[in-house]
């Protein structure tokens, strides 16, 4: 079966209502921006709809824009349809103060170490998590490395100041 | 092919006939600079290289280390090859903690020295930050030639070693600032 992304779009409409945003894109992929209050309810039925079944979650990855106000830290989901050969990229925005997003797990296993991970650099809390610790860094690490503001060397290393190298 | 067999030479004593007397810390110290038990603890790249320094063309055997241990009971020399992850940290100690003493740690490359280009949050800035290093082997990573070089430098420094440093106030200190038992 072949759609094209506008059936998809009208079929997500019809169903769910009119959550999408969609930003257009070259390459042939649906790209849309959700509200986080809806994606759980959206991602939910693209994975039991018996048409569509996106049943994969391929990634799932933070991102951080320090410049865009209250909508600072994204999640960014990639789900397959090995039925339709397609699939579809949904990103979530949330404010850096209250990173909250719905957990994934209760629809596809391979969400519960991905969450983990973009907890564990970008320190977006997934709700519903079942073990929502790090899983890559040190546990002792209190910073969240990946967001902008986390500095790319040590400032307290005195070792690679200019006057060891005769600067 | 001439059959060529080098033997270390005797430390400084009174030879006589059917007698030589010596100190005992050279004695010991030529046995030990001369059986060393390296533990490799190889996590990436320089790794590689310290197998072909281990294999024929190389061969450390040539040098008393051809038996590898690896559990750090019976092992003499810790070799660090490689990025250690800050992770990776405590699971190094505690190797250390584990080897008998006499012990020694060879850093072999700069990510073991001091990060290397790593210089990032997950990596540990040099593996003298939690368990004392005797001998550092630059390079990125290092030939195999340079890791023979450590090793030999590791051989003397064991040679030259009394038999009573590891009681000395000094050796103490140094473990205290490490915080290790």
């Amino acid at each position: 079966m072949v759609v094209n992304h506008e059936d998809i779009i009208s079929h997500i409409k019809d169903n769910v209502g009119d959550v999408l945003k969609v930003i257009p894109d070259d390459y042939g992929v649906l790209i849309a921006e959700v509200s986080v209050h809806q994606v759980y309810k959206l991602i939910s039925f693209l994975f039991k709809d018996l048409n569509y079944k996106f049943n994969i979650l391929v990634d799932l990855c933070g991102v951080h824009y320090p410049d865009r106000k209250g909508e600072e830290l994204g999640v960014v989901y990639h789900i397959q349809s090995m039925s339709l050969r397609t699939r579809i990229r949904l990103k979530v925005f949330v404010p850096i103060e209250k990173p909250e997003v719905p957990s994934l797990t209760g629809i596809y296993a391979a969400a519960n170490w991905m969450e983990r991970e973009t907890y564990d650099f970008y320190g977006i809390l997934f709700l519903g998590h079942p073990n929502l610790v790090r899983i890559l860094n040190m546990d002792e690490m209190i910073d969240f490395p990946m967001r902008k503001e986390f500095p790319l060397e040590d400032p307290k290393r005195r070792d690679k100041e200019d006057f060891h190298f005769g600067r | 092919m001439s059959s060529q067999v080098t033997i270390t030479e005797a430390p400084p004593g009174i030879e006589g006939q059917g007698f030589f007397a010596t100190k005992l810390d050279q004695v010991v110290g030529l046995a030990r600079k001369n059986s060393i038990w390296p533990l490799p603890f190889a996590t990436s790249c320089c790794g590689i290289e310290f197998m072909s320094t281990m294999s024929s063309h190389y061969d450390l055997a040539r040098f008393g280390s051809e038996r590898l241990s690896f559990t750090p009971r019976q092992a003499d020399l810790l070799m660090v090859m490689g990025t250690i992850a800050k992770k990776m940290g405590p699971v190094l100690r505690q190797v250390y903690e584990q080897m008998a003493e006499p012990r020694w740690v060879i850093a072999v490359g700069a990510c073991a020295s001091s990060g290397g280009i790593f210089d990032t949050y997950s990596v540990l800035q040099g593996i003298d930050l939690i368990i004392p290093v005797d001998v550092y082997v630059p390079g990125c990573p290092p030939r195999p030639e340079q890791i023979i070089d450590g090793v030999m430098r590791i051989q003397d420094l064991i040679g030259k070693e009394s038999i009573r440093r590891r009681n000395s106030d000094e050796y103490k200190q140094l473990m205290e600032e490490y915080m290790i038992r």
